[in-house]
This record gives C-alpha cells, structure tokens and sequence, in this order.
C-alpha cells in the first residue's frame, strides 16, 4: 500500500472545500429527508428546484443586477412553487404506494426540465460573484481561498443551527415531530396536518432551491444540473437516517470530506492504483460501509 | 351555556371499513356538562363511532354537527378546534416528544378563550407527570402514558372530553386513580363521552348511557336505570 501525502496548504484548501460542498449537500438534502420522514413522499424531483434555483439566480441577478435581491425573490418565487405543487400534487401521494411517488415525481422532473428549457433555454451561464464577496484571502504566497466559498458555508451553518433550534425548540417544531409520529392523533388535537405538510414541503423546495442559488457562483447554471445532486442527496438520506435532519448534516459532512478526497488523495494497493481512479465509487462505498454497520442509518430509527 | 343546544349531535351514523358495515344507523347527544356512557362488547362499534363523530372515518350515511353546524365531513382538527379532545385506545402519545413537549404542543384556548386548564393546572393534576417532564414518551409507564394522554387533552381547554378504555390495561390502583381523576375533570362541568368495560365505574360517573351491539343502539338510559336493572348488563355487557 502506498499513500502520497497532500501539502499541508493543499490539504485545508480542499478541506474547506469539501465542508462547503457539505454543508450544501446539506440544505438540499434535508428538505429530501423532512419531506420523505414526515409525509413518507420520496420526491425524486427534489433536485430539479436546485436547478431551478440556480436558473432563478442568474436570471433574477441579471434582471436586478443584484445577487442579494435576486435570492430574496427567488426564494420567495420557490416557496410559492412548492406549495403550489404540493396542494396540486404531492398530497394526492401520501396515501399511496412509493412506485406512485416514484412515477409522478419522475415526471415532474421531466416537466420541470422542459418547463426550463421553455422559459431560459439550454444554454450554460455564469453568475458573477457579488463585489463585496469577491475578494480572496491568501493562505500562501502562491494559494489563496475565495471569500464567497467561506461565505457559502457560514450561511448554511446559520440555516443549519435555525432548523435545528426550530425543529427542537419551537411549538411548530414540536408539531411537525408529531405529526410525522401520529397523523390522526395530531389532527386530533386541532392540528391542521395538511397546512403543516404544506409548509414543510414549501420549505424543503425552497432550500433546495436557496442552494442552487448560492451554489451557482461556483458551480454555474447548467441544464441538468439537479440530477447529479439528487442521486447523492438519496446517499446522504440513507447514510444519515431517514427523516434525520442531524444524520442528513453528519452524512452531507462525511461525503463531501470523502467525495473531496478521493479525488485528490492518490492510494495504490499492491501496486493496483486505487484512489483517485476509483474516486467516482467513494461516496457509495462509503454508503455500503455505514448500511452494513447500521441498516437504518447513523441516526435513523431502528424499524421496530 | 345550557341552552346553546348539544355539543354534538350525531344522527343516523353508518360506518364502513371496506365492504364491512359497521355501524346501522346510530344517534349519539351530548349536551354540555352531560357524561356519557358508552358501552358495549368488544367490535361492537364503540371506536367507530367515536372516530366518526371525531371526522377519522367520515360516516358514509348519517350527520354530525358540531355546536350546530354541519362538520359531517369537516377535517378533524376543525372538529378538534370546536371544542372536543380525544384520548384514543391504545393512548396515542407521541414517542418522539418528551413528556413536556406532548403537553405543550396541544395547548390552545378552549372554544370562547376559555383558559382554565394550563400547563400547571394538568402538572397538578397529574403530579406523577411532573418528576418525568423532560422523559421521552415511551419511557413512561402505562398508568403514566394515559395520565399524559388526558392531561394532553385537557391542555386543548375541551367543552368534551372523549375517553375510549381509558382504563384497558392498568393495574386496579392505577386504574382507581385515573377514575377518581375523570370524576374530578366531570365536575368542572367538561362534558364526557365514557368508554370503559368497568360498568360499576362508568356508571357512578355518568348521567345517561348507552350501549351498542353489533353497530345498534340496544339501550338508552340513565346510570341509575342501569343499576336498577341488572339484567341489562348482563344481556348485552356480560357483566
Ligand atoms: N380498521 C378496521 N378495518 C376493518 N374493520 C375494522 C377496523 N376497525 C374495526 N373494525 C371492525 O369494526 C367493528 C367495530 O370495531 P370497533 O369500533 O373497534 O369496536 P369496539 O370499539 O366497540 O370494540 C369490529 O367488527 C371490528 O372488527
Ligand atoms: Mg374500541
């Protein structure tokens, strides 16, 4: 087995790099797992509004010449599109079997895609990073690292640390815990089960969509690009446990370390070359290593 | 408040559950402050039709209105929000949210703003509750489990509190102060809809019972019509 050893410089520039693909991978993924463990929808369209959102960035920043506004409107414009698609759709599907999920959220990423290729065309932009983040701070005499991917990752912590405090410590978050517990009994009680599925899955969009649009900056908008997102958004589900919003930050983290990694990182066993050749199989290997440890994932509930 | 007309008042309910008919044709009454017996043996319909009036299982026939409005097919936390609290079979607590949280979570004025159960009133209530606030759900007892489950629903400020086998599975002494508790919650003027196979008990609560058999009202009467005629009882309770 042989290892070559990264530069140090090196090292934390790719270790904040993987933090922040994480902390992304996070924002989408936990709307993935709320929406999947409260209304047991798998909304394989979950990515198409991480494209939209990027669409949405560029096309609102060019209309208003302002990052900033753009991801204001365009969130609000996601919140109104989530719920006008889960009052239209999605609650028709929590009664049902997953294949209807499956089938009717496919769709939905087909139409998605034609509706944009409608409405902006298939061309690939760039979304200028705004002035007052442009700037780079040096790590080296020859290396440095962006302002904007710092700022990236120090908003989704802030999101993360609200969801936290709202899920756990408000009234509406204990809501939406008993409601994914007991349905009927939380109706019961005066609930509004079908307002509280509404909101929820309006705001799973809208951070899907809130990532695409802080993500285009460094990733530029693309047609397709929610696709890639969603398969290890699924990954991330797993690893963390379903409806885990803690195991979907803690699994986002490992597979953005593990995915930035692979790629950088060169290993040989037996003179076999493994690492970064293999480095497209990491995040699922990863994934196959925490099922066999634990079926239910790192915080999932253990099926009684 | 007396003359405002019934709470509930259910007429001519028939309940399915696929292709079987469960309930023919029942009226269920209740009047402010009124105690309600329901009894019957088991399947014979109690929970469906609780679940009917409570708008779970919609009636296929029949109406329910609600402080005289029509909620036949009204979404159940409308029905829950004019007034009336449900403490389920099999208890219903959320596993999930610790003791503190299952109770806050419910807390609403009742119908009027009334506010007379909060939070420290039910933890008076139910002072066994108070040592396990921050305990999750599922680590409390069963006697404890149904004292969160009543007190949760007493947290909604209810004009009825609906109770189905409140008792089922409590040791006697736990199961003697749960009963001693509805007594107290009857006397505040709380409407209830009793259903409990301790006929003896449910009767020293009540002022008016009724007991169904395969989805029919066989009996309507008061708890003392009851006592002086054992023989309805063992008719159709078996006790
Ligand atoms: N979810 C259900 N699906 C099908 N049949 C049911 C269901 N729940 C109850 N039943 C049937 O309906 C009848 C009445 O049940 P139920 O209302 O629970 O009776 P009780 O509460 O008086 O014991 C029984 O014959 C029972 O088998
Ligand atoms: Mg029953």
């Amino acid at each position: 087995m042989r290892w070559l050893a990264l530069p140090f410089d090196t090292f934390a520039i790719q270790l904040l790099n993987a933090v922040q693909y994480g902390l992304l991978l996070f924002l989408v993924a936990s709307g993935l797992t709320l929406v999947f463990g409260i209304m047991g929808v798998i909304n394989l369209a979950h990515g198409s509004f991480y494209m939209i959102g990027a669409y949405l960035a560029w096309s609102l920043a060019e209309h208003f010449g302002n990052l900033g506004i753009a991801i204001v409107v365009g969130v609000a414009l996601s919140l109104l599109i989530g719920a006008a698609l889960e009052w239209l759709f999605i609650r028709r599907l929590y009664d049902r079997d997953h294949l209807y999920q499956v089938l009717l959220t496919y769709g939905l990423i087909l139409i998605v895609e034609e509706l944009r290729s409608i409405v902006w065309g298939d061309d690939v932009h760039a979304v200028p990073v705004p002035d007052w983040l442009a700037a780079s701070i040096p790590l080296t005499d020859t290396l440095s690292y962006p302002v904007y991917r710092l700022w990236i990752s120090g908003v989704c912590i802030a999101l993360a640390i609200a969801m936290a405090f709202v899920i756990q410590r408000t009234r509406i978050g204990m809501t939406i815990r008993a409601g994914a517990s007991n349905r009927e009994m939380a109706q019961s009680l005066g609930i509004d089960i079908r307002f509280v599925q509404l909101v929820v899955f309006a705001v799973g969009i809208a951070l899907a969509a809130f990532a695409g649009m802080i993500a285009a900056p460094v990733s530029s908008v693309f047609p397709g690009m929610g696709n890639q997102v969603i398969i290890i958004c699924f990954v991330v589900v797993v690893i963390g446990g379903i409806g885990s919003v803690k195991g979907a930050l803690v699994a986002a983290l490992l597979i953005g370390l593990v995915d930035t990694f692979g790629k950088v990182l060169e290993l040989e066993v037996a003179g076999i070359p493994v690492l970064p050749e293999l480095a497209g199989m990491s995040v699922y290997v990863l994934m196959a290593i925490v099922l066999l440890w634990r079926p239910e994932g790192l915080f999932g509930k253990r099926a009684p | 408040m007396r003359d405002v007309g019934p709470i509930v008042d259910a007429r001519g309910i028939h309940a399915h559950y696929g292709l079987s008919h469960v309930l023919h044709g029942v009226d269920l009454i209740v009047h402010p402050g009124e105690a309600i017996g329901l009894m019957g043996r088991n399947g014979m319909g109690k929970t469906t039709l609780l679940r009917s009036v409570l708008g779970l299982l919609p009636p296929r026939r029949g109406s329910v209105h609600v402080r005289g409005v029509d909620m036949t097919r009204a979404a159940p936390h409308r029905i829950a929000r004019a007034g009336i609290a449900y403490v389920p079979e099999g208890r219903g607590i959320f596993p999930n949210l610790t003791v503190r949280e299952n109770l806050i979570m419910a807390a609403r004025p009742g119908v009027g703003g009334r506010n007379e159960w909060t939070y420290d009133r039910v933890l008076a209530t139910f002072p066994r509750l108070m040592e396990r606030l921050g305990h999750g759900g599922q680590q409390l007892s069963g006697g404890e489990q149904q004292m969160l489950t009543i007190g949760r629903a007493l947290m909604t400020n209810p004009d009825l509190l609906i109770l189905d086998e409140a008792t089922e599975g409590l040791a006697p002494l736990i199961a003697q102060e749960i009963w001693r508790i509805i007594g107290q919650i009857c006397a505040t003027g709380v409407a209830a809809i009793l259903v409990d196979k301790n006929l003896a008990a449910v009767t020293r609560v009540t002022d008016r019972n009724i007991i169904l058999v395969k989805g029919r009202v066989v009996f309507e009467g008061t708890s003392a019509e009851l006592r002086a005629n054992p023989a309805i009882g063992l008719q159709h309770l078996g006790v």
